[in-house]
């Protein structure tokens, strides 16, 4: 097949972002750099003078940064996972999805890591990990899942754009050798489509298990350990579950940028928000399901040490957080995305940065509150973080959007040659396809 | 070890002969008030029951050396272990600092340094050139003394002869003015401490979690 017959025109408004940059952009990375930098000077402050500058304390040696590790990390689950999901069950509407999907999880992940190495007495110390390794413990399982999970996203972010990339090559005119380099000699011929589509099938079946595994070995950093309220069988589940949660709403934030912000309402339509975000009302249920089934059975198990955690949370210290958690993950999301009328591209917006301040939160109200409450009695201490760590998350979420700003003036945002597929073939595979299910008519 | 609660007056002695012993440092009290004070063996104040029948009763706790450690499992780096004395070490330079045992221990018996090690100056002679000072960023607990351990066995070896019980206590229990503090071998059924964690009086903290602690207290209506 022959990729000539597309014209620059076709699609020109997917091209338009690399084509040219306006001032808005440099006016955003200019505010964004400005972020980081700023969160630059915090860490090396830390670095300087020692993890005292943070609010924590003893026996509160977990704070933001773990609580942004876990979150960051499950933000990173919107992507591949949704994305494999949608391209394994050939639901089309994911065409012009998928792309801005792939790329929160890549990008987002090293700001897990990162938050984690942040964290670290000594950072200089932390190639240990390789040298001295020791299997036994949880975190080393997240260092090995986590690698997995990024070579592995990696790859299947890179094989969709392969075709797209090789569009740039022929058309774009700017950095030649650039896409001629990754565009690993795309012709477009049958068989390298072919090889393509097998290549995406194989790793999007991969990608799941991996997904899932990664987030579950998170929540075993704190479920393997004996501390009340860690040490929970359902926090593996409980923990994948609100990555999802979280990294759909991630997902349809980034859409209602991208989309206002490029022009491109006819790619993402009302419809697709409309989908996701039944996606994400099905993932509120569940939340809400989780984390009811997690404190009902503390709550009448009612284990003096497990109950001081327990009311620490629900009228205590931390009952603003907690409180706060089940507004925004669950109050106000909930009746946004239960009616179609307010299942809009605004609607879910809402709804979607409700839930990740929420879902921050709640990894926030998991971390802190059973440290606050040790099993020996503890003087009273109390957690306040400090400016450093302020910095430090809003720096984070700033260097995450840079990136993916960049990216979008890089590369396509939209998978231009899956949308292309789609008006090509996909009428006509659909076709077929329903007439496979339907009673009646017969098809050999 | 055993540590009879029976006789211990809370005087604290152990406390302070342990800073002394093994450079912990001073922080002041400024990081104090904040809750990041090291001390390898602390009194704990358990109070029981409501009032007015209330009790109240102080616990010196050092590190429990368990023998199903929850910190040594989790640690990434093996800076942390259960040595073949049955003590649970830590490796000081090679710690990453990333306070996963910290957060593991049931029994908080671990601490972090926040700030670099401090101390006055006058106190900087005085410090004990057997024990390696740590850095900022790591972890550090307990060891029941175990550099006067090295030492008692060199001492054994050069004199050609097997290792006697008294040869080795930790620096609290030699501090302890009431004698409320044992230290020994518990494999051994003949030594003291052995006779004493099978008394009526013995129980250990926590049992429940099958930490197997090696600590033992003894105390009358526990």
């Amino acid at each position: 097949m022959e990729e000539k017959q597309f014209s620059l025109e076709e699609d020109a408004l997917l091209f338009n972002p690399i084509r040219k940059t306006g001032k808005p952009f440099y006016l955003a990375a200019s505010i964004l750099v400005a972020i980081i930098l700023w969160a630059v000077f915090a860490y090396l402050n830390q670095y300087r003078h020692g993890l005292g500058i943070t609010g924590l304390v003893r026996p509160v040696f977990w704070g933001v940064y773990i609580t942004n590790f876990v979150f960051f990390i499950g933000i990173s689950h919107a992507g591949t996972l949704i994305s494999a999901i949608l391209r394994l069950v050939k639901a089309e509407w994911r065409r012009s999805i998928t792309r801005s999907a792939e790329v929160i999880t890549v990008l987002v992940l090293f700001f897990g890591v990162g938050n984690i190495l942040m964290d670290l007495g000594r950072p200089d110390r932390a190639l240990n990990i390789i040298a001295h390794a020791q299997f036994r413990s949880p975190l080393l399982w997240d260092v090995s899942s986590i690698t997995v999970y990024l070579t592995a996203s990696s790859i299947y972010l890179f094989l969709p754009l392969i075709p797209d990339i090789a569009l740039l090559r022929d058309y774009a005119g700017k950095w030649q050798w650039f896409y001629r380099i990754f565009a690993l000699g795309w012709r477009g011929t049958e068989r390298q489509h072919r090889l393509l589509e097998k290549g995406i099938a194989v790793m999007a079946i991969l990608v799941i298990p991996i997904a899932v595994s990664v987030h579950t070995v998170v929540s075993f950093v704190f479920a393997m350990t004996i501390q009340p309220m860690w040490h929970s069988a359902i926090f593996g589940p409980y923990f994948v579950a609100g990555a999802i949660f979280s990294g759909i709403a991630a997902l349809i934030l980034a859409m209602n940028v991208i989309r206002k912000v490029y022009h491109l309402e006819d790619y993402l339509r009302p419809v697709h928000f409309n989908n996701l975000g039944i996606l994400l009302l099905v993932m509120t249920l569940l939340w809400f399901y989780f984390t009811f089934t997690e404190y009902i059975t503390v709550y009448y198990g009612s284990e003096p040490i497990q109950m001081a955690i327990f009311w620490s949370k629900f009228t205590g210290r931390f009952a603003l957080y907690f409180w706060g958690m089940f507004l925004f993950c669950f109050a106000i999301p909930l009746p946004i995305l239960s009616f179609k009328r307010t299942r809009t591209p605004v609607g879910t917006l809402i709804a979607s940065a409700s839930i990740v301040i929420g879902m921050w939160l709640e990894r926030f109200v998991i971390v802190v509150p059973t440290l606050t409450n040790p099993r020996l009695p503890n003087e009273t201490v109390i957690y306040h973080p400090t400016w450093i760590e302020w910095s430090v998350l809003a720096g984070s979420v700033s260097f995450f959007i840079l990136l993916y700003m960049v990216f979008t003036k890089v590369f396509p945002i939209v998978s231009i040659w899956e949308v292309r597929e789609g008006r090509e073939k996909s009428m006509a595979e659909v076709q077929e396809r329903i007439k496979t299910y339907l009673p009646g008519l017969g098809v050999e | 070890m055993v540590i009879d609660l029976d006789k211990c007056s809370a005087c604290q002695a152990c406390v302070v002969a342990c800073q002394a012993e093994n450079n912990v440092p001073i922080i002041g009290p400024e990081e104090s008030s904040k809750g990041r004070t090291i001390h390898w063996i602390e009194l704990i104040p358990y109070i029981e029951g409501e009032y007015p029948h209330i009790k109240a009763r102080l616990l010196p706790r050092p590190c429990m050396h368990c023998d199903n450690p929850p910190c040594t499992k989790v640690c990434p780096v093996f800076a942390t272990y259960l040595n073949p004395e049955g003590l649970v070490a830590q490796i000081n330079h090679r710690c990453i600092g990333c306070r996963y045992c910290t957060t593991a221990c049931p029994y908080t018996v671990k601490y972090f340094n926040w700030y670099p090690p401090e101390w006055p100056k006058e106190m900087k002679g005085s410090l004990n050139r057997d024990v390696s000072i740590r850095t900022k960023g790591v972890v550090e607990k307990c060891t029941f003394c175990s550099h006067r351990l090295l030492r008692a066995k060199e001492k054994a070896k050069i004199e050609g002869r097997d290792l006697l019980p008294g040869d080795y206590v930790p620096a609290c229990v030699q501090a302890c003015p009431s004698g409320a503090m044992y230290f020994g071998d518990l494999n051994d059924p003949n030594s003291v401490v052995s006779t004493l964690s099978r008394e009526r009086r013995a129980f250990r903290l926590m049992e429940e979690l099958g930490t197997e602690p090696k600590v033992i207290y003894l105390s009358e209506g526990m």
